[in-house]
This record gives structure tokens, sequence and C-alpha cells, in this order.
């Protein structure tokens, strides 16, 4: 393992300073430090030696062509990896001064710390009220009056609730679309976490839909620290404060939104989201 | 540079798109300059059917604007362009605008000739033609560094307007004798005034295009005091004893 040691060491040098630069410049503390992250799909290293620091309630986007590894990353933000065997990762993430990595982490109360919206939605096949419970009852115990609250306030925040309010009882199969990914990102918020990771939560939604999860974002980093990984370049322009750009497993560059998408330091980001690759 | 030169976009006909508003604007600013040219042709060879076509050719780079600003607007709308092609198209449009205005200027000035043409010869014109000569080449390296995504280029044009401001400043103090002289002269010498300021205007908007161009190079402004020698603000002429 000595040359992926080494790279490593080289990654820290290089990505260091940009790195300080970018947490100063948005002007807030960091909710999760990555240090020297190397994860292992089996034999194959697909992600190397990532330095990355996620600023307290804000928006970090993740871009990158497939493959890049940034996906991956998020998998490894609430340990989804652990599921699967033959998986592992190297390094450090740092979450209120623990390293999520270790071995004795409770992977329930983490990920109900860390909580993660997917590409495609996916209800439960029961009630729209029990879609949002479920989650809860797994971390706390609440009277009726309690839960009945706490979906309010999950369904408010996400947005949805003036749409469902009066078939909380019914399936929520028969949502939309856009409307289940609202209520995806309800049952996540609904366990109160401090981080909510994003993995292309809008790209098997329609236009509109699209907005509606955009704005909800807006909304949402004023309490929660969010992830999202998106492929969607306006979408990390609009939505993201600071954005990383991810290469075949490595951190290319971490800036601002805003100067990552008008004057980006890095020749292979600026390809990228030119639209100049391959 | 050409290791710097960026890889083609994965859709082609965004490229052709980028290069057809690249020559867009390298035709709008070969016309810009030939316009300057003229319009001190004109004043010089007291010329005024040379003005009248000066005068009339402006039209056309009121129009090239036009066709690149709307242009400009169709390729954000379809593309979303980031990064260095954003920068691109946005400095595409600034720089139509300052040659339009250049045009405006060239025009104004041929249109002072065709008076001038009429009253008997002031001075010399030596100092126009320099000053004209001078702005020219300033207009066309401008031109030349954003048709080649030249920053280096950019910069030199942007810091070499101080002796523009020189001879416009000698005019500026010769003009003011004439009048001080023989106030008959005054007609002519505040037509000259005008266009040796318009002279000293074009200078300035072909160092906006220089500072245009070096932010879509490179991403990053140019600082805010350029050299500047413009002193005729401070000038004082004493009328002869």
């Amino acid at each position: 393992m000595g040359t992926s040691s080494e790279t490593a060491t080289a990654d820290v040098a290089s990505f260091g300073g940009l790195q300080a630069r970018s947490s100063a410049g948005l002007n807030a503390t960091s909710r999760i430090s990555v240090r020297n992250l190397n994860f292992y799909y089996g034999t194959n290293k697909a992600l190397k030696g990532i330095n990355l620091e996620v600023p307290d309630r804000q928006v970090t986007g993740m871009i990158g062509p497939s493959g890049c590894g940034k996906s991956t990353l998020l998998r490894v933000l609430n340990r989804m990896y652990s599921l699967y065997p033959g998986q592992r990762a190297e390094g450090q993430v740092l979450m209120d001064g623990r390293n999520i990595l270790d071995a004795d982490v409770d992977l329930n109360e983490l990920r109900s710390k860390v909580g993660m919206v997917f590409q495609k939605p996916t209800p439960f096949p029961m009630t729209i009220y029990d879609n949002i419970a479920f989650g809860i009852r797994l971390h706390e115990r609440l009277s009726k009056a309690e839960m009945d609250e706490r979906i309010e306030w999950a369904l408010t925040r996400a947005a949805i609730w003036t749409e469902v309010k009066d078939r909380l009882h019914a399936s929520a199969l028969g949502l939309s679309g856009g409307q289940q990914q609202r209520l995806c990102i309800a049952r996540t918020i609904a366990v109160r976490p401090e981080v909510i990771l994003l993995d292309e939560p809008t790209s098997a939604l329609d236009p509109i839909s699209t907005l509606k999860i955009e704005e909800l974002i807006d909304e949402l980093k004023r309490d929660f620290t969010i992830c999202i990984v998106t492929h969607n370049m306006q979408q990390a322009a609009r939505c993201a404060d600071q954005v990383a750009f991810f290469y075949l497993g490595e951190l290319v560059e971490v800036a601002p939104a805003a100067q990552m998408f008008t004057a980006p330091k890095e020749r292979r980001t600026q390809e990228y989201i030119t639209g100049r690759f391959g | 540079m050409p290791s710097d030169k960026p890889a083609d976009h994965i859709v082609r006909s965004y490229d052709e798109q980028l290069r057809r508003l690249r020559e867009m604007v390298a035709r709008m600013g070969g016309l810009a300059e030939r316009q300057v040219h003229d319009s001190t042709s004109a004043l010089v060879r007291r010329d005024a059917a040379m003005a009248a076509e000066v005068i009339a050719r402006d039209a056309q780079l009121d129009q090239l604007e036009r066709e690149i600003e709307s242009f400009a607007i169709r390729i954000l709308a379809l593309r979303q362009p980031m990064a260095s092609d954003l920068r691109f198209i946005v400095a595409a449009m600034k720089v139509s605008h300052d040659l339009e205005r250049i045009g405006d200027y060239a025009r104004n000035g041929a249109k002072r000739s065709v008076v001038l043409a009429q009253q008997p010869v002031l001075g010399s014109l030596n100092g126009f033609q320099r000053m004209s000569l001078m702005v020219q080449e300033n207009l066309k390296l401008a031109i030349d560094a954003l048709v080649n995504d030249d920053a280096e280029a950019a910069e030199r044009v942007w810091a070499s307007d101080e002796p523009i401001d020189d001879v416009y400043n000698g005019i500026f103090r010769e003009m003011l004798t004439h009048m001080m002289e023989d106030p008959r002269n005054i007609t002519s010498a505040t037509h000259m005034l005008f266009i040796a300021k318009n002279l000293e205007r074009i200078g300035d908007h072909a160092t906006n295009i220089a500072e245009t161009v070096h932010y879509a190079v490179r991403g990053d402004s140019l600082p805010e005091d350029r050299p500047k020698a413009d002193a005729s603000a401070y000038a004082v002429v004493r009328p002869p004893e």
C-alpha cells in the first residue's frame, strides 16, 4: 500500500490550500471533516485521499462524471457501505469530534443524524402518515399527539403538508413522483438529523417538481447541513454554497459555487463544467 | 500558447456557435478600426465625401452590435454556458458595446470634419494623425487579443494608453492657444478639440476591451487604477502678453 499512501499525502498537500481558502470564504464552521479518505470496492480504489470540509448549515454540491466517486463519498458519510461486504473505508470522517468510520459507531444513531434521500423516490408501501412515523418510531417513543405534531412539522418543512394533509391515511404510492420525493425528504427530516445527503434527488423528476425540491433545499439549509450529488451543473450552481469536483476518485477542486462556475482554477474542472470532457 | 487551448466541446455545434460569435466580434472590430482610420483621413485630407461615407457606414456597426447581442443571448439560453465559455460570451457582448461607442465617436469626428473642411486650415494635424494611429493600433491589438484568447496582449494594451493621453494633452493646449490668439479660430478649434477628445475616448474604449478580454481569458480582473495621463482638466494657458 506504499504507493497509495504516497498519493494520498500528495493530494493532501495540493488540495489543503484550496480547501482552507474555500472554507474561509464561506465563513462557516465545519460540520463534517473528511480527512485523507480512501475507499475500496474490493480491490478497486474508488476514493483517493479525499480531504473535504463540509460547512455547517450550507449546501455542499458534489459534481463529476459517472464513476468519479461522488456518490461513494455520500455513501461513506452515513456508512451506507457497511451494508455490503468487501467495501471498506480508510482515513477519517469527523463529525462532532468523532471518527464515524470507527468500528464501534452505532450505525442506527449515525443514520438518524445523517439522513439520506435517493435518486428515485423510495416511499414505503404504507400510508403517508406511517411513512413518516416509521423512522421516528425507530428512534423515539412519542405520544399520539406528539407524533401528530412531529409529522405535521416534517411534512410542512418538506413543503408538502398542504398537498397531503387531507389524505394522511391514504397510500403514499398514490402521490406523484415529485410529491413522493418531498415525502422522502419529510421522512428524512422527521428524525431531526443534522446532515441531509441528497443523491441526485431530482434526476427522476419533472422541471416543476425539480424547482420545488430546489426551493426546499434553500429553505432546509437554514437548519440542516446538506450534501447534494447532482449531474445537473446548473442545479449545483443554483443550490450549492460550495462545490466539489471529483474525477477518477480524486477531489480535483473545491470552491465557492460562484467561483466554481465562473472561474474555476483547475483545467479539469474547467473542461468538465464547460462540456469539453471525454 | 497552443498547449493552453481548451479541448473541443462534446457538442460540436456549440463550438461552431462560439466560433461564429468570435468571428462576428472580429468583423465588428475590423469595421470599427476602419471607421476610426477613415474618420481621421477625412479630417486630414479635408475630404467631405469620405466623411459622409464614415457617417453612413456607422449603421453597419449598430447592426452588428444588435446581431452579436441577440446571438449571444441565444447561446446563453440554449447552452447555459459555464466558466470560460460564459466569460467569453459575456465579453463578446461587452466588447460589441464598446465597439459601437467607438463607431459613434468616429462618426461624430467625421461630422465635424465636414464643417472643418469649409474652414481655413488651423495649425498642423500631425498630432491627430499620430493619436489616431496609436488608437487604431491599440484597438487592433485588443481585438486580436480577444480573438486569440491572449491575456498578456490584453494587458499590454491596457497599460499603453498613456502616450495617447499625452498627445491629447498637447492638442488641448495647442487649441486653447489658437483660440486665444484669434477668436475667429474658435469654431474650428472647438471642433478639433472635440475630435481629439473623441480619439482619446476611443483609446479608453480600447483599454476597456482589453480589460474585458483579460477577464474572459483569466477569470480575474485587472487592477482598478489603470495608468492615465489625461491632464487636460488641469491645463491652464495664459493669454499672450
